[in-house]
Order: C-alpha cells, then sequence, then structure tokens
C-alpha cells in the first residue's frame, strides 16, 4: 500500500471523485429511468433492446468523454499547478507518476461503468420484470468497454506528456473515431498496393481496434460472445495500453520540466 | 435586501421569464410555419453512410431508427394518410443498421404492404424488406409467416405464400400451423375460414398489443361478413317459403329459422333492412368491414 503508484493512484482518484466526475451517474440514472418508461410508449417491442443498447452506448461515450478530458489533465495540471515538482522530488520516478496517474484514473473509470452497471441491470428488471440468462453477456460487453476506456486513458495521457491540454483532446478524440473505423482501414490496407499499402496497414494497426471491443449489438439480441474473443481482447488491451503507456513514459522521461 | 441578493432574485426571475417566453415563442414560431415540418425530412438516406456514422453504436442508432418509423407510420395512420414516402427507407436504414432486429422487418412488412389508409400500400416493398430479413436471419420461422402473410393476403399470390409457409415450416423449431398454411395455400386460399386462420395465428402468436388488437379487429370484420352472408341466406330461405321478406329478425326467430335475435361480437343486435340486407348497427367499430355495412358509409379519421 505504500508504494508510490499506489499513493498516486488513490490522489488521483480522490481528485476525480472531488471534481465531481461522478455526477454524470446522476445524467446516466434520468437517461436509463426515461428510457425505461417511455420506450415502451412509442416504439413496439424493443424495450430490453434500448435499454441495452442505450444502456451501455452511454456507458461507453460517458466513459471515453471522462478518459479524455480527465486523461490529457493529468500530466499538464499537475505542470501548471507545480505540484509534478513536490512529487518528483520525493523518491518517485517519473514512470511511476504516470503508471500512477493511469491507475487512479481507470479506477475511475471502473467505479463509474461500475455503477452505470447496475442502472443498466436495474431498468432491465424494470422492462423484463426478470433478468435471463442473455442478460449476463451485457457483463462481457461492460467489460470490454472497461477495456475500450482503459486504452483511451492511456492514448489520452500519451498525448498530455507532449501537446497542449486542446491539442492532446483533438488527437485523443480523432484516435477514438478512427479506431471505430479500424476494421475499414485493414479493408483499405488490403485493397491499396506499394508504399500506400504499407502506409495504410501501418497506420490501420497502429490506432486502436476499437470495433473489437464494441459487441453491444449482439448482446442486446442475447447472442454469446466467445471466450477466445474475450481473451485476445484483454490480451489486445493490456498490450496497447502498456504500448502507449510506454511512450508516454519515454517522452516524460526525456521532457525538460525546468 | 442586499446588493448581491437583489441581483441573485433579478437573475433568477428574469431567467425563469426567459424560459417561459421561449417556450411561447417557439410555439408561435411552429404555428407560423407551413405543414414541412422535420418528420418528413430524411438528411442522411444512405444505409452505410448511417451504419458509419453512428461509430459502431449500431444497435442504438438501429433502435432510434426503427422507434421512429413506428412515430411515423403511427402518425400519418392516424391522420388516414394516403401516402408514406418515408416509410421504406426509415425501415430500410433500421435493418441495415441491425440485420438482426426482427421486428422491423415482421412489423415493418405489416405497415408497409397494406393499401393506404392502412398502410404505405407497398407490398413489393414489404416483400423485399422480409426477404432481406430471412437472409440475414434464416433460422426465424416468424419472418417466413411474415413473408407468406404479405403474399397472401395483399399480393393475393398464393403459390408465393404457399412456399413461404413451407420454406418456414422446414426452419427448425417452426411452429406446426407453417405446414397446415403451406397446405391450405394450395387448395383453399380463397376460403375465408383460411384467412381466419391466418388473423388467428397472428393473434395467437404476436406478443405486441397493437398487432394483437389489429388481428382482433380483422377477426371481427370476418367474424361479422360470415354473420352477415349467413343471415342473408335465411332471409332468402324465409323470403322463398313464405313469399316476402321478413319484417324482422323477431319473425324469423318465432318461425323458427333463427334460435334468437342475432348479434355481433360486441352484442349489439344486427339490424334488418325491408329489402333483406343485414346490417351492423355501430359500423365504426368494425373497421376492417366490407359487408353489412350502411350504404354510403365511411370510415371517420382515427377510427382504424
Amino acid at each position: 500500500m505504500n508504494h508510490p503508484i499506489t499513493h498516486i493512484a488513490a490522489n488521483t482518484f480522490r481528485e476525480a471523485v472531488r471534481d465531481r466526475v461522478l455526477y454524470n451517474l446522476v445524467a446516466f440514472a434520468v437517461l436509463m429511468a426515461g428510457a425505461a418508461v417511455l420506450v415502451g410508449q412509442i416504439s413496439i417491442d424493443i424495450e430490453r433492446l434500448v435499454v441495452i443498447n442505450l444502456g451501455l452506448t452511454a456507458v461507453s461515450l460517458f466513459g471515453v468523454v471522462i478518459a479524455v478530458f480527465i486523461g490529457i489533465g493529468l500530466v499538464s495540471k499537475e505542470i501548471d499547478k507545480r505540484t509534478l515538482y513536490t512529487v518528483l522530488s520525493r523518491p518517485v520516478r517519473r514512470w511511476q507518476f504516470i503508471a500512477g496517474k493511469f491507475c487512479g484514473l481507470a479506477g475511475t473509470l471502473a467505479v463509474n461503468a461500475f455503477f452505470m452497471g447496475i442502472g443498466v441491470f436495474g431498468a432491465l428488471l424494470y422492462v423484463s420484470r426478470r433478468l435471463q440468462r442473455a442478460d449476463s453477456y451485457v457483463l462481457v460487453a461492460l467489460y470490454f468497454i472497461v477495456l475500450e476506456l482503459l486504452i483511451m486513458t492511456a492514448i489520452a495521457l500519451l498525448f498530455s506528456s507532449f501537446s497542449s491540454p486542446l491539442l492532446s483532446a483533438v488527437f485523443a478524440f480523432s484516435l477514438f473515431v478512427i479506431g471505430s473505423f479500424s476494421e475499414d482501414l485493414r479493408g483499405f490496407a488490403g485493397m491499396s498496393n506499394g508504399l500506400a499499402h504499407w502506409l495504410t496497414t501501418a497506420a490501420a494497426y497502429l490506432v486502436p481496434n476499437l470495433a473489437a471491443l464494441n459487441v453491444i449489438s449482439p448482446v442486446a439480441h442475447g447472442e454469446p460472445i466467445s471466450g477466445s474473443l474475450i481473451l485476445w481482447n484483454t490480451l489486445y488491451a493490456a498490450i496497447y495500453c502498456l504500448t502507449a503507456l510506454a511512450g508516454t513514459v519515454l517522452i516524460f522521461e526525456r521532457r525538460n520540466l525546468k | 435586501m442586499n446588493p448581491p441578493r437583489r441581483t441573485q432574485i433579478i437573475a433568477g426571475s428574469l431567467l425563469l421569464a426567459g424560459l417561459t417566453a421561449c417556450v411561447a415563442l417557439v410555439q408561435r414560431v411552429d404555428a407560423a410555419r407551413p405543414q414541412a415540418t422535420l418528420q418528413d425530412t430524411l438528411y442522411i438516406t444512405s444505409p452505410s453512410m448511417v451504419r458509419r456514422l453512428s461509430l459502431g453504436y449500431t444497435g442504438l442508432a438501429a433502435s432510434l431508427y426503427w422507434t421512429r418509423a413506428v412515430q411515423y407510420f403511427g402518425s400519418r395512420h392516424h391522420e388516414y394518410a394516403q401516402s408514406y414516402e418515408l416509410l421504406a427507407p426509415l425501415l430500410r436504414l433500421t435493418t441495415a443498421l441491425d440485420p438482426k432486429l426482427l421486428v422491423a422487418y415482421e412489423f415493418g412488412g405489416t405497415f408497409l404492404a397494406p393499401p393506404p389508409p392502412h398502410g404505405a400500400g407497398m407490398p413489393d416493398a414489404a416483400v423485399e424488406l422480409i426477404e432481406s430479413g430471412i437472409r440475414a436471419n434464416p433460422d426465424k420461422w416468424r419472418l417466413y409467416y411474415a413473408l407468406g402473410f404479405v403474399h397472401y393476403m395483399e399480393r393475393k399470390d398464393y403459390a408465393a405464400a404457399a412456399r413461404a409457409f413451407q420454406r418456414g415450416s422446414e426452419v427448425p423449431n417452426a411452429h406446426p400451423f407453417l405446414k397446415l398454411l403451406a397446405a391450405r395455400m394450395a387448395t383453399q386460399a380463397d376460403d375465408p375460414a383460411t384467412a381466419r386462420m391466418m388473423w388467428t395465428a397472428t393473434y395467437d402468436t404476436t406478443q405486441d398489443n397493437m398487432i394483437r388488437d389489429n388481428a382482433e379487429k380483422h377477426l371481427r370484420a370476418l367474424q361479422v361478413e360470415d354473420d352477415v352472408t349467413g343471415l342473408e341466406k335465411i332471409v332468402d330461405i324465409f323470403a322463398q317459403r313464405f313469399g316476402h321478406k321478413p319484417g324482422s329478425f323477431r319473425e324469423m326467430a318465432q318461425r323458427e329459422l333463427l334460435p334468437g335475435i342475432p348479434l355481433d361480437p360486441f352484442g349489439q343486435p344486427y339490424q334488418l333492412t325491408p329489402e333483406g340486407k343485414v346490417l351492423v348497427r355501430q359500423p365504426e367499430k368494425f373497421p376492417f368491414l366490407h359487408k353489412g355495412l350502411p350504404p354510403g358509409f365511411v370510415q371517420p379519421f382515427g377510427s382504424r
């Protein structure tokens, strides 16, 4: 518990809570309650589908917005307030600072997703009167969303280590959009030739493969997610986060903070 | 009262007044604009474009488009509309976003196929929509049933209906009545009992109240048409036997041609005209009725 990473992570979590990040849960609760009550009256036969689709999409989008906007300020805010110098004057290595910040925000996002998940299941219980076996697949989709948020946090941290908060936000959101099209990008790479082929292939593998982490639609139809996809997505997210954090540490270690 | 407090009260009052004024003004603006509304506009018609713009959240986008299709159909239907231009594109967008959204094929076909004002009068588009649903979900028997239903009810293509029911009956866990329907299409497609069987099957198998209500209305109409046909035959028998038309059902009952005064499905006695025609007393309660309607009767708006 006395490890510097743990301390920095705990402080990052506390700071996020103090910044009222978890207030988004209120908006989410209103959204879910509204959807659960309203959809049955304005549509036909899709109450369960809407609760799952809307709930998980909201978990994902709210989470991405939090990951990016908090993530881009994790380093720059500490530099602006000059608190970074206090931290680094203690026996804390720069990589430990980055790792702690990442873990703190990841924890915040996981707690946020956990409460939103409870909200989704509550709304499901309201519209279906009982939970079915297929509803357990929603947990897999929630897990994939958390993986997606970890990747976005790592990306936001990476950009914030060398760019201004505004540009970092633009870069991170752009990567989120491009990452949603990663399958198309690989398709384009397959169709092109020569240098264009190599460049598009490199770009396709460099951007996060977020499309594979979005299983909301199949889960809403009660389709199970294969164990192999869970395994490979977990490994992919872990390696991608590690790579992005390694890049962040590399830049941050070389950065002149004087 | 100190100045900051006064400022807060003034600002708060202005905020409330401003919001109220905005609501009133928006209503005025809407009233001043012609009938061209947001509802009649479809900004993006390309399914692949909408799919891309949804950033992978296709399930939610499909649910929104489906809800919009339902709202569009419902409002046009309520207005007794003669055209539903946006219905087919909305359904195409919905099913392109979520090819597994069975409800959009099933009910979408029901919205598209019947002639206006009950539907869009586009049975071919309905067939195309449901066929695309079958390609995406070949193991769902309800889609074959919906396809056969459109072929039978709206296109009167009994051979195609038989083929659809037959294909559906071969799907694992298909409802047994599909086999029966396939057989009836080949031999007794024109029999009203077949239509009754179809609507009964719809009534029994749907989980949606609106569809069940619609099936019930059709079944009631079929019941009345059967009653009217049967009663008019008995009136003819009476006339042949006694040399004049009966003056009332009571007279027919007294001559033991009827067990009592015949009642419609709502419990209202049928009406017998001096010409021997049998009519319902409350025709507005039978939106799909073709027989037994008073001469010149037109269904009022919103009753269907």
